[in-house]
């Protein structure tokens, strides 16, 4: 299976993050998405007429919408990651997965702008951005009096997958997560699984690790 | 520091529709002529001084009384230049070089990559500010990595080398890993956008024949990203000239000097005087 993948791009850490969580080998062809532009070049438009990345080939299948490809990394390996398939889980999960477009569109719309210097109106997509975060935190403390730790379960699901990396990311587009305490703790829960990976700007959880110290006498 | 060079674009990306950008507060268009050169443009329609070198167009608000600073590893054959790219942070240009020049922050940021625990000793090496050339150097830089460059397979004891010859404007040498004896070059270029903004422009010239040029970039980009969440949490948000009550460990020293430097040639721009 074969990722055409940018290092910085949350969409593509989705697609490397799931296939790290179920143990999946990707084959990784990195993309010159900045400053080369390479995803809008011949090669990549003939795969993916849209002009985005990721793109995910697996012999004759072209995947090129991230939702997409968590639902066939975990169709694949891990279809736990799928939801029990109860109807309430399954609509949850349906319900995030759309929802997980509009935090690309506003937060990575903000980071893309505040860190890439892509064009956008930023007051807008920060506007935009931050009335995302206000939806996504009362649904994770809906979730919480159900007792349950996911956004469509009390276990993790595609849908977390796909939306924790914008969310993860929202101060490189300047927003600030201080005033969101369940998604911190989902943050959290998230970046505790066993085998999670990280990119630039998002952290495996280290509770054991202290604070690096400078030791004294070491000048 | 309006006399200084400044990175203020990519050259390979201009076109004649040209690039609005901020050079210390401010505005300026950065473009190609119908003959291909690149202009700088004042705000005021003034033209402004250009050189294009190491892959980026550069330009002054003043007048340069000294020429760009030299990379002669950059006329060097062989070598491949690796255009990294943009990245804005909202930090002051002069502490993106400090943080350029810190050493010990390897294992902690850029775990795993540049440095890890528990390889977190910073070894004794050599600082001076030299007179001839008017620049910072620290020497003799050894660090343990577990993967210093992408052409490196893993861990080695790195010998590092950093230079700063210009106020915003530093230059690593790095043992180079398929060619021994040769060092390879990491540039950072600090656009003061303004004293608490910049822009940041790494650039790249390796001996790597192997590497496909998006790895390279990524490899960088991975790192600078690494650094840029720490920068844009720094406090204070200027970078203080006076030292203070601060004592400096070993790996402090570089940054001692490069602040001591920026205050001889009285470069505030992006400083505080008094601590806060
Ligand atoms: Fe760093």
């Amino acid at each position: 299976m074969k990722l055409y993948d940018y290092v910085l791009s949350p969409s593509c850490y989705k697609v490397r993050l799931m296939a790290a969580l179920i143990g999946v080998k990707l084959e990784i062809r990195p993309v010159d998405f900045h400053p080369g532009a390479e995803h809008l070049g011949p090669e990549l438009m003939a795969l993916n007429p849209a002009g985005s990345i990721p793109i995910l080939e697996d012999g004759d299948l072209i995947l090129t919408e991230s939702t997409a490809m968590l639902a066939y990394l975990a169709a694949k390996a891990a279809p736990e990651w799928l939801g029990s398939g109860a109807p309430e889980e399954t609509a949850r999960i349906q319900q995030w997965l759309s929802f997980s477009h509009r935090l690309t569109a506003s937060l990575g719309g903000a980071r893309l702008h505040e860190m890439l210097l892509r064009p956008g109106d930023i007051a807008a997509l920060q506007a935009q951005g931050i009335a995302a975060l206000r939806e996504l935190e009362a649904g994770l403390v809906e979730q919480g009096l159900r007792g349950m730790r996911f956004l469509a379960s009390d276990r993790p699901t595609i849908a977390d997958i796909a939306c924790f990396p914008y969310v993860a990311l929202a101060p490189d587009g300047g927003i600030l997560l201080d005033p969101y305490p369940a998604i911190r703790l989902w943050s959290r829960a998230i970046r505790g699984l066993d085998d999670f990976i990280e990119m630039p700007g998002i952290h495996r959880l280290h509770e054991l690790n202290p604070e690096p110290q400078i030791e004294p006498g070491a000048a | 520091m309006r006399d200084e060079w400044y990175p203020v674009g990519l050259f390979s990306q201009l076109d004649r529709n040209g690039r609005n950008t901020v050079l210390m507060g401010e505005p300026i268009t950065v473009a190609l002529d119908a003959e291909g050169a690149a202009t700088v443009t004042s705000g005021s329609g003034r033209a402004l001084p250009v050189r294009v070198r190491y892959g980026h167009v550069w330009s002054s608000l003043g007048n340069p009384r000294k020429e760009l600073f030299a990379i002669p590893e950059a006329d060097q054959p062989g070598r491949r230049f690796v255009d990294v790219g943009v990245v804005r942070v909202r930090c002051s240009p002069l502490r993106a070089v400090e943080n350029f020049l810190d050493i010990a922050h390897f294992p902690f940021v850029h775990t795993d990559i540049l440095g890890a625990e528990p390889h977190t000793e910073v070894e004794e090496y050599k600082v001076e500010i030299r007179k001839d050339e008017d620049e910072v150097w620290a020497t003799q830089v050894k660090f343990y990595q577990p993967q210093a460059a992408k052409s490196a397979n893993g861990g080695i004891t790195t010998e590092y080398m950093y230079r700063v010859p210009a106020p915003t404007c530093s230059v690593l040498y790095k043992t180079c890993p398929p060619r021994p004896g040769e060092w390879d070059v990491i540039t950072l270029f600090v656009q003061p956008l303004a004293e608490d903004l910049c822009d940041v422009w790494p650039w790249m010239a390796l001996f790597d024949d192997a590497t496909p040029m998006a790895d390279l970039i990524h490899f960088q980009q991975t790192i600078f990203l690494q650094d840029r969440s720490i920068l844009e949490n720094q406090i204070p948000r200027l970078l203080p000239l006076d030292p203070g009550m601060e004592i400096p460990t070993r790996a402090d020293l570089t940054s001692v000097a490069y602040r001591r430097w920026l205050k001889r040639h009285n470069y505030t721009y992006g400083a505080q005087l008094v601590a806060q």
